[in-house]
């Protein structure tokens, strides 16, 4: 109840201003200023005025389409082939060129499946940003429950009160402060294809059986080679959320379990984690926020290569925007970006709410 | 359960054993740094591929250091950022702690309009308003020792003031807040004492915990940024230690010199956590207070 010891509205105003009016100017301002930028074709330093253009940014990066390339056919109707007896299909620039599909204008393949005789063909406005699109939610999918549960063994591995084991807390922590550019440099290292760390230890290990790859270099190991990095980098961050969450765990629950004689399993299973409920519910969503702002490692280890396997969100907002100086398309993807991880942080409640 | 001595200290070997393998993959490309900054350029490369990486041996010497300082303004870097980061630390506990104390101890109209709204900004990322608030900062206007000025970029306060106020800061000083006994607030209102004394001789004096837990917090994001500098600050002088990292990649790359000044701006804030590294850890843990 509001006594008149504590309603004051000049000082309460006064006290919260300053707060307040920062965080309203540099977070929920930009945050609305992307949804409106997103409308228009703004750029940075344009000579030209800006104009409304609507939805025409979303289409540009979200337009979609399947076509179907039909075998190309002689005048009797039979298929014809190469010399390599494969069936031949018109090319698809026949379709993306033609004046007959003006709504296929424009877009590129991104990629295609055989379905019977025809082919399909997926095409995209803008396939960088499809890949990038995919490469974000691949890395969030892996990223998030290999990270969040290695988090959880080590966090249950240091939690026993041996002599010491502060000093392993403070080590699997380390990496945590240092920062994520210095981190990515030292792995760009160990990545090497030539003389890199990993591949000297994998030849080492099996007696020069293994041959080196270039794991920064190679389009299918580039983008789990970032994950792997990133796992190691923050996995002592959500150990310590996870260990938090264990004390809150009431000992006597433990000693409750040991008198019924439970096993170590059981233990776990019916003890340690329903208490860890909204630990869990925490690590998950603070993990997605993450893996869905991935930046600092791509710039620096692999610029979004080799071939686009890299290209993430946050990269590709900040190439247009920045590099290009493409401000409404960067606040496009930022809209997005956002939208997406709103969606995602709302599915992670609901599934873990109390039931 | 009757345990069997001998078992259990082998079980404890193992358990030890198993610690400090994983110890191993959490230090070696530290180990690693500090190791090269000492080696010249060709050693560096040729030890990558052996064990020696993590040894310092061959031909050791502090060369790659005088490099780094030959190559490029070191020290003004770490200054810009020792700057930037001191001033967003301090402003932003004055700022936040204030706030947060008018949200917990306070009542007045549209408290818990404003109060939700910075605890919705917690679910934006940073990296989905950058672009937008590049085009922001680029158009403020401000007023200098020499006037009015247009536009942000390339300064000291496009790198401090967006970064002075943050949800989690706030919420961090409100959860806190609301553990402190609220009848010693009172009992110094009817003593007489303004909102303004409450707050600097009541509610400070007791906040060492939550103080020390926001510095550091603010403290690991500021030192270690990279895209909002790299996106405002174009001019050298201004330029904090993670984006004069660029530097180093201009035309051929000096590994050595890379390593040198990556050990200069890393081992700093590493004596740093492991002198203070409860309060560090404790930071961390505090962020997973449920609200």
């Amino acid at each position: 109840m509001a006594s008149k010891l504590t309603l004051s509205n000049r000082a309460g105003w006064t006290f919260a201003l300053p707060g307040f009016a920062l965080i309203f100017t540099f977070i929920v301002l930009p945050f609305f200023f992307a949804i409106g930028l997103s409308l228009t074709n703004q750029r940075l330093l344009s000579p030209n005025p800006t104009q409304f253009v609507g939805l025409e940014n979303y289409q540009q990066l979200l337009g979609l389409a399947v076509v179907t390339l039909e075998p190309e056919r002689n005048d009797a109707g039979e298929m014809i082939r190469n010399e390599a007896g494969e069936i031949q299909y018109p090319r698809l620039r026949a379709i993306t060129r033609s004046d007959d599909y003006p709504q296929y204008r424009g877009m590129r393949e991104w990629f295609r499946w055989q379905s019977g005789e025809n082919v399909m063909v997926v095409i995209a406005s803008d396939v960088v940003f499809m890949k990038a699109l995919v490469n974000t939610f691949l890395f969030v999918l892996v990223v998030a429950p290999v990270q969040g549960s290695l988090a959880l063994m080590l966090a249950l591995l240091i939690n026993h009160r041996v002599r010491g084991i502060n000093l392993f807390r403070t080590i699997y922590f380390m990496p945590v402060v240092v920062s994520i550019v210095v981190v990515s440099l030292l792995w760009r290292f160990i990545y090497d294809g030539q003389n890199g760390l990993l591949n000297s230890i994998l030849q080492a290990l099996t007696f020069g059986l293994f041959q080196p790859v270039d794991w920064l270099g190679n389009p299918s190991t580039a983008l789990p080679s970032v994950m792997a990095m990133s796992i190691w980098q923050a996995v002592g961050f959500h150990m310590v959320i996870w260990l938090a969450g264990l004390q809150t765990i009431s000992p006597t629950l433990y000693e409750a379990a040991a008198i019924e004689g439970a096993s170590r399993w059981q233990t776990f299973r019916y003890v340690t984690w329903p208490g860890l409920r909204n630990t869990a519910v925490l690590v998950l969503v603070v993990i997605t926020m993450q893996g869905f702002a991935l930046f600092a490692q791509i710039d620096v280890m692999t610029s979004g290569g080799p071939l686009d396997s890299t290209q993430t969100l946050v990269f590709q907002a900040v190439e247009r925007g920045y590099g290009k100086q493409d401000i409404s398309g960067g606040s496009t993807i930022s809209v997005i970006l956002f939208a997406i991880v709103l969606a995602i942080s709302l599915i992670q409640r609901w599934l873990t709410r109390e039931r | 359960m009757a345990v069997n001595p001998d078992n259990y200290g082998l079980r404890l070997f193992v358990r030890y054993l198993v610690l400090c393998l994983i110890a191993l993959i959490f230090v070696f490309p530290l180990v690693f740094m500090i190791n090269s900054s000492f080696k010249p350029d060709s050693q560096l490369l040729a030890d990558t591929a052996s064990l020696r990486a993590f040894l310092p041996v061959g031909d050791i010497s502090l060369n790659n250091y005088f490099g780094a300082f030959r190559r490029a303004p070191v020290g003004l870097f770490v200054l810009n950022s020792v700057l930037v980061t001191g001033a967003t630390v301090l402003l932003s506990l004055l700022i936040c702690s204030l706030a947060a104390f008018s949200f917990a101890f306070l009542q007045w109209k549209g408290r818990d309009v404003l109060l939700s709204i910075v605890i919705a900004t917690l679910i934006i990322p940073f990296e989905t308003i950058a672009i937008p608030l590049l085009l922001l900062v680029s158009k403020l206007p401000w007023i200098g020792l020499d006037g009015l000025h247009w536009g942000w970029l390339n300064s000291y306060r496009v790198q401090i003031i967006p970064w002075i106020a943050d949800g989690l800061t706030i919420f961090l000083f409100v959860q806190y807040f609301k553990g402190l006994p609220g009848e010693l607030i009172e009992a110094s209102r009817v003593e007489g004492a303004n909102w303004w004394q409450v707050y600097y001789r009541v509610v400070m004096p007791l906040s060492g915990p939550v103080l020390a837990t926001a510095a550091i917090l603010k403290f690991l994001v500021m030192y270690n940024q990279y895209l909002w500098p790299l996106i405002v600050v174009q001019q050298e002088s201004y330029r904090p230690v993670m984006v004069g990292l660029g530097y180093f990649f201009q035309l051929n790359v000096a590994w050595g010199e890379v390593m040198a000044y990556l050990t200069l701006i890393t081992v700093p804030v590493l004596v740093f956590y492991l002198l203070l590294q409860r309060a560090f850890i404790a930071s961390i843990a505090s962020t997973g207070v449920k609200g």
